[in-house]
């Protein structure tokens, strides 16, 4: 019984960490459906947002930019502004990757690409583990009380209340993009067939441009929140979460953003809910078996279209 | 003098190593080489690979293990066996829910048993001792070999010094030939086997599946049976390693090393082509040794210099894969005998 009454406070960790691997599993989703490879260097983009936004913190600390607190928050304007132009410089480092490096290879076959991915994501974590070592850097070295939610007895940190809020809101401007936006619709048709697509005039270079920026600016907020939930970043902090990002998106039906969102919950949800039974070390194993069992009862996921 | 008995047993050594990851190239050109086969879980079937072994062929846990299992203490060829056995049915565990789908698939479902090898190798002390690993592996013929070598030396005092230091460590010869034995044989049995009627079947499963299956053959078992018999070479390299490091633990199997650089040296010999597959191995890994020195002259620290050696390796594979995807060597091309003449 011990082990179950703790199971309400790990669904609250579940949606916190389902939250993160939905955003990092929307990125993996749409360069899939549009590039047609599994990106392997997601989880290391992933980092690179947040050791970016690490950089930006610690020079707005430095030019004297304030950072008080936002109410219960234990951050405030400087961090939210770095938050933000993380995003933006990630998203420019991936379009310069994709110019130097994946456009020469878009005729190559997709195993080619996925091995290139493999390449930058290796390349990418060595560069970060390069300038700022191995070892773990804080965004914010400070203790935050948790609220306690009446009746139910979960406790829950303001820090956490703003990772899923964030979540919710990206998701939901996701969705806004790719249901009434020209370019998200255009996207969506290239998803579905490129060919057909350019036929028709859309400008599929632009699109490929488009699915880079959203899939990097996503990224970089996942790695952000995640270092904001783990109070600790390191260049490992994407690849420990890549494998548990694929299993979500392979979960919910691969090049599907939307499954995406939904295989983030429930690996997310599953892996925490785990730790009442299993030893921590093993979520993403946990994740792993989930997705295996998936592939053998539906391999399209379940959200996937039926090919 | 020193110098050159320095740089001798450097060259065992370097010699050792490339072997083992030439037998690795080897069992990865047939996953992918001749078949096409996406496989990024290299480390986990190595890792696995010399846990068993070293179960197998090694001593019963001492008194200050947290083991209590294994330790068989077999012989080493019995060890080797039970590697590719345990790797071959892991291999099959993990093709049956993918290898009827998309590449991708097969890539994520690989890199997630490794993942997961890992952590039961990290995690599971009552079998692997966790992260303080197994020890005292034996290297097989170790005591007569070196019982040898010491009588020798004994019953020739007045050698000189280098040439003492040099007899002193000729073990490591004994090995050196034994990884390039098994490795030999590895290669002839591939190149039978590639030239077999089975051998042409992957082939045309690499080129284009979907007319192989046109032309009645059963795709899925043959890409399984390659994953298998790629994924037990791959074990037996793992076995190889346990028995000449004779000390493993879950740190000796990082990521990069079994399957990154594992792939850049398939790669960069030449995939489809088992010569390219061992050749690519030795320059890899020269390659990999010379970052060592390089870095050495730069005032870096030891973190740094290791991750630069990385970023190194990563724009090489970048540079091949732009530049000359192929490879150094290129696949063969089928010889005409191979094809059956029309007796008219």
């Amino acid at each position: 019984m011990q082990m179950l009454s703790r199971i309400p406070q790990l669904l609250v960790y579940g949606v916190i960490s389902g939250s993160i691997l939905s955003l990092g599993g929307i990125g993996v989703s749409l360069t899939y459906s549009i590039l047609g490879f599994s990106n392997f260097a997601h989880g290391d983009i992933m980092a690179l947002g947040a050791y970016i936004a690490l950089g930006l913190f610690a020079l707005f600390t430095g030019l004297g930019i304030p950072n008080t607190s936002f109410g219960p928050l234990s951050f405030g304007f400087g961090f939210i502004l770095s938050f933000i132009l993380a995003m933006g410089l990630t998203a420019l480092a991936v379009i310069l990757l994709d110019r130097f490096l994946f456009k020469r290879l878009r005729r190559s076959s997709s195993i080619i690409l996925m091995m290139s991915s493999i390449g930058v994501a290796l390349g990418l974590r060595n560069v970060l583990q390069f300038f700022w070592g191995p070892q773990p850097h804080y965004y914010i070295e400070k203790i935050q009380l948790a609220i306690v939610i009446p009746g139910v007895g979960v406790r829950i940190k303001p820090d956490q209340v703003f990772i899923i809020i964030v979540a919710i809101a990206s998701v939901g401007l996701v969705h806004y993009f790719l249901q009434h936006t020209k370019m998200g619709k255009a996207m969506r048709a290239t998803a579905d067939n490129m060919a057909l697509a350019r036929v028709t005039g859309i400008n599929t270079e632009r699109v490929i441009l488009w699915t880079w920026v959203i899939g990097a600016a996503l990224a970089a907020t996942a790695g952000i929140l995640a270092g904001i939930e783990n109070k600790f970043i390191t260049p490992e902090l994407g690849w420990q979460m890549l494998l548990s990002i694929f299993a979500s998106v392979v979960l919910g039906g691969l090049g599907n953003p939307y499954g995406a969102i939904l295989g983030g919950m429930i690996i997310g949800l599953s892996e925490e809910v785990s730790t009442a039974f299993i030893s921590t070390g093993y979520k993403p194993a946990v994740a792993f078996i989930i997705m295996i069992i998936m592939l053998l009862v539906k391999p399209t996921g379940l959200l996937g279209k039926r090919r | 003098m020193d110098t050159i008995v320095g740089i001798i047993n450097y060259i065992v050594f370097f010699a050792i190593t490339a072997g083992t990851y030439g037998i690795l190239s080897l069992g990865l050109n047939i996953q992918w080489g001749y078949t096409g086969l996406f496989n990024i879980g290299i480390a986990g079937f190595y890792a696995l690979g010399a846990y068993t072994a070293a179960l197998v062929s090694g001593p019963p846990p001492g008194a200050w293990d947290g083991r209590i299992f294994g330790g068989f203490e077999l012989p080493f060829l019995v060890g080797l066996l039970a590697a590719a056995v345990v790797c071959g049915v892991v291999a099959l565990l993990v093709g049956i829910p993918t290898l009827r789908l998309r590449a991708d698939y097969l890539a994520i479902a690989t890199i997630g048993i490794a993942e997961t090898i890992r952590l039961v190798l990290k995690n599971e002390s009552w079998l692997t001792n966790g992260v303080w690993g197994l020890q005292q592996i034996p290297s097989p013929l170790y005591g007569p070999i070196h019982r040898g070598i010491s009588r020798f030396l004994s019953g020739h005092p007045g050698l000189p010094l280098w040439l003492h230091d040099l007899i002193s460590k000729s073990y490591n010869w004994f090995y050196l030939l034994l990884v390039l034995g098994i490795l030999l044989t590895l290669y002839l049995i591939m190149q039978r086997l590639v030239r077999s009627p089975w051998g042409r079947v992957i082939k045309a499963i690499r080129e284009d599946e979907d007319a192989a299956a046109m032309s009645g053959k059963n795709t899925f078992s043959f890409k399984l049976q390659a994953l298998v018999l790629g994924a037990m070479i791959m074990g037996i390299g793992g076995g190889l390693y346990a028995h000449y490091a004779r000390f493993i633990s879950p740190a000796s199997f990082k990521p990069l090393y079994g399957t990154f650089l594992i792939w850049v040296m398939l790669i960069l010999g030449g995939s489809g082509n088992n010569k390219g597959a061992i050749l690519g191995s030795f320059v890899v890994w020269g390659i990999w040794a010379g970052t060592d020195f390089l870095t050495g002259y730069f005032p870096f620290t030891a973190t740094q210099a290791a991750s630069l050696r990385i970023i190194i390796i990563a724009i090489l594979l970048e540079v091949i894969l732009l530049w000359r995807p192929q490879g150094l060597l290129q696949r063969e091309k089928p010889p005409l005998g191979d094809i059956p003449k029309n007796k008219s």
